[in-house]
């Protein structure tokens, strides 16, 4: 393993780190503020993937896809959020998952009706297109590096978001306690309607940003939302630093994991033996990273203040 | 101690029902039926195992399709090794499977509600991927099995025997199994603890061990369950421990009726009815499953047993929320 192979996939962990944050953020602000699981928050992920593809094809541009997408993303959230969900908070976490595991059967067979089952691709903007010169052997996509600052930039917008502002002020509050927040005279169902609109368009972005650099596929959400949920339990529930600085630890590990395990195996075992095991335990790896810190903390990294 | 009320005697009258088809049906020419029901009976073991969790426990795990595959692997790999006899493929699937419970569950125990939803959902989810890494037993295309296992040398419990009853016998057994369990010590305080875990624990029950025990018992019935199904389907593949499988099963058990005696049963049929009605009319059947399924959530209270037992069904609708699932 060179140096520069490594950095590549350091950046590359990274990438993915800021795109887990951008998924998981979404997710625990909407656990945290309405106490909702929301399975469907991966597939919303991949509506913003097929949505942006759909986009680009409609007007040939990428940014005018990107803006249609977020608005189309943030309406589908709405949408949901107003004649489904709402209709939900109150309930058991069972019928939450009923209904929102109803809603991922129906997007990932509507997406298959509609694109049909095969991968789709899209090609980065023009202007993102070409790689940047890091050092004398290794070149970095621009697009992958947009990516990064683009996930750094909104973590950072999000961050202020809740500890600075008003609105931020009143998330933290229902989080904590969604009774007395409503008795002070704020109106609940607006707030859950902003976050829930937030974190569809947080997931929606994502989709949007990933889809250049993954293949766009039906289902292509449900594996990232149970590593998004991994990141949340990680993280602790209900908290924004909790989940970025979880999503970059899996999204590091997992990369690193799966170049550098079977190539460290190789050193002590055949390289039959690591070939075999290696890759096995790359896909266990932050399941074990999971399990080993709910031993150590089992509310997780930095989980939200004021939360028992 | 049997109580003979009506949820009894449905029950009885199903697995009348289910005896009954293998002579009726192949004189009208349905062997396809056959298979389907054996399809149900399989859905439905697994679908009490988990509601014994769900149910009596309080616990929604969404994992737990990853004991299914546990089991048929289990036996599979035994298989390939040249272990024939079903019994030890059965103990060694038991063995593996409770194993993995209760390394799985020692960990996800320590934390409730939708914690506990998220963690089993990763495990399973990490089960899936470890299936499909292994190389030498298909991989991501599962494996076919060329020799099934046999009872001593004898096929009855193949395909080309009487797997059939033998599906339908543990069916019979293992509901009996769990509604005892339920019925007895074990049941009440694990109820208890789903009711109210801070003052089960206060009487003196380590809420954590009796939620483990069910949690291992769960996970070898569901890789019982595995077993059979690779005897019946002679494949097995990661997909059996996909994550949809396990929300499958979830819908089995709210479909039909939660910590219902006949619950399990009676949603796991109709999933497998549904399934074949839709799929025949529109190829896309999943896209009125789906909205089914949030319609259900949305109205439908205490499912298929309530239904048809309105009176008599000793279930909670609801799983409670227990105190610490907001809090934390």
């Amino acid at each position: 393993m060179s140096l520069t192979l490594l950095l590549i996939q350091c950046l590359n962990g990274l990438q993915y780190g800021t795109l887990l944050f951008l998924i998981a953020a979404g997710l625990t602000l909407v656990f945290g503020v309405m106490g909702f699981i929301n399975l469907a928050h991966g597939v919303q992920y991949m509506v913003g993937a097929y949505l942006v593809f759909a986009f680009h094809q409609l007007t040939g541009s990428f940014a005018a896809a990107v803006v249609l997408s977020l608005a189309a993303a943030l309406l589908l959230g709405l949408l949901l959020e107003y004649f489904i969900f709402r209709h939900l908070y109150g309930r058991d976490h069972l019928s939450q998952v009923l209904a929102t595991f109803g809603i991922i059967i129906f997007l990932n067979e509507l997406a298959k009706v509609i694109f049909g089952p095969g991968t789709l691709t899209i090609e980065p903007p023009e202007f993102l297109a070409g790689s940047i010169q890091l050092t004398e052997q290794l070149r970095y996509p621009v697009y992958r590096f947009v990516t990064i600052l683009a996930g750094l930039a909104v973590a950072a917008l999000l961050y202020i978001t809740v500890t600075r502002t008003r609105v931020g002020m009143l998330i933290r509050a229902g989080a904590t306690t969604p009774e007395m927040v409503s008795a002070l005279g704020v109106n609940v169902k607006k707030l859950f309607m902003i976050v829930f609109g937030v974190g569809a368009m947080l997931a929606g972005f994502a989709g949007v940003i990933a889809a250049p650099i993954f293949a766009i596929e039906p289902g292509m959400g449900d594996n990232i939302l149970i590593i998004a949920f991994v990141v949340i339990i990680i993280g602790g529930i209900g908290s924004i630093r909790g989940v970025f600085l979880a999503a970059l630890m899996v999204g590091l590990f997992d990369t690193l994991g799966r170049t550098l395990l079977t190539e460290g195996l190789e050193l002590v075992f055949p390289p039959s033996f690591s070939n075999q095991v290696g890759p096995a335990l790359a896909s266990m790896l932050i399941y074990i990273l999971m399990a080993a810190i709910l031993v150590v903390r089992p509310q997780g990294l930095l989980p939200a203040k004021g939360a028992a | 101690m049997i109580r003979v009320d009506r949820s009894f005697l449905l029950m009885a009258l199903i697995f009348a029902l289910l005896l009954a088809a293998p002579f009726v049906l192949p004189l009208v020419g349905q062997t396809y039926l056959l298979s389907l029901l054996i399809k149900a009976m399989l859905l439905a073991i697994a679908a009490i195992s988990l509601d014994l969790l769900i149910g009596q426990g309080g616990m929604i795990s969404l994992g737990h399709a990853a004991f299914v595959a546990i089991g048929a692997y289990t036996a599979a790999i035994g298989l390939e090794s040249g272990i024939e006899n079903i019994l030890v493929l059965l103990l060694l699937a038991l063995l593996v499977s409770g194993l993995f419970a209760l390394i799985t569950g020692a960990l996800a125990l320590r934390t409730s509600g939708v914690y506990f939803l998220m963690i089993t959902l990763a495990f399973g989810q990490m089960t899936y991927f470890t299936l499909t890494s292994l190389a030498p037993y298909g991989g991501d295309d599962g494996l076919t099995l060329w020799s099934m296992a046999t009872l001593f040398g004898s096929d009855v419990v193949q395909s080309g025997g009487h797997l059939y009853l033998v599906v339908l016998l543990t069916l019979l057994l293992v509901w009996w199994g769990v509604h005892r369990l339920g019925e007895s010590r074990f049941g009440r305080v694990l109820r208890a603890a789903r009711d109210n875990p801070e003052r089960t624990e206060i009487i003196g029950f380590s809420v954590f061990r009796y939620r483990l025990t069910a949690y291992v018992i769960a996970g070898m019935i569901a890789a019982v369950s595995g077993l059979l199904t690779m005897q019946h389907a002679e494949f097995v593949s990661p997909a059996l421990a996909a994550w949809q499988r396990s929300g499958d099963l979830l819908v089995v058990v709210v479909l039909g009726g939660l910590g219902t005696r006949s619950g399990a049963l009676l949603g796991a049929f109709f999933l497998v009815i549904v399934e074949e009605v839709l799929g025949s009319f529109i190829h896309e059947w999943r896209l009125i499953y789906g909205p089914l399924l949030v319609l259900l959530a949305l109205h439908a209270k205490g499912g298929l047993s309530h239904l048809l037992l309105p009176v008599t069904a000793p279930a909670r609708t609801d799983a409670p929320r227990t105190s610490e699932d907001h809090a934390s």
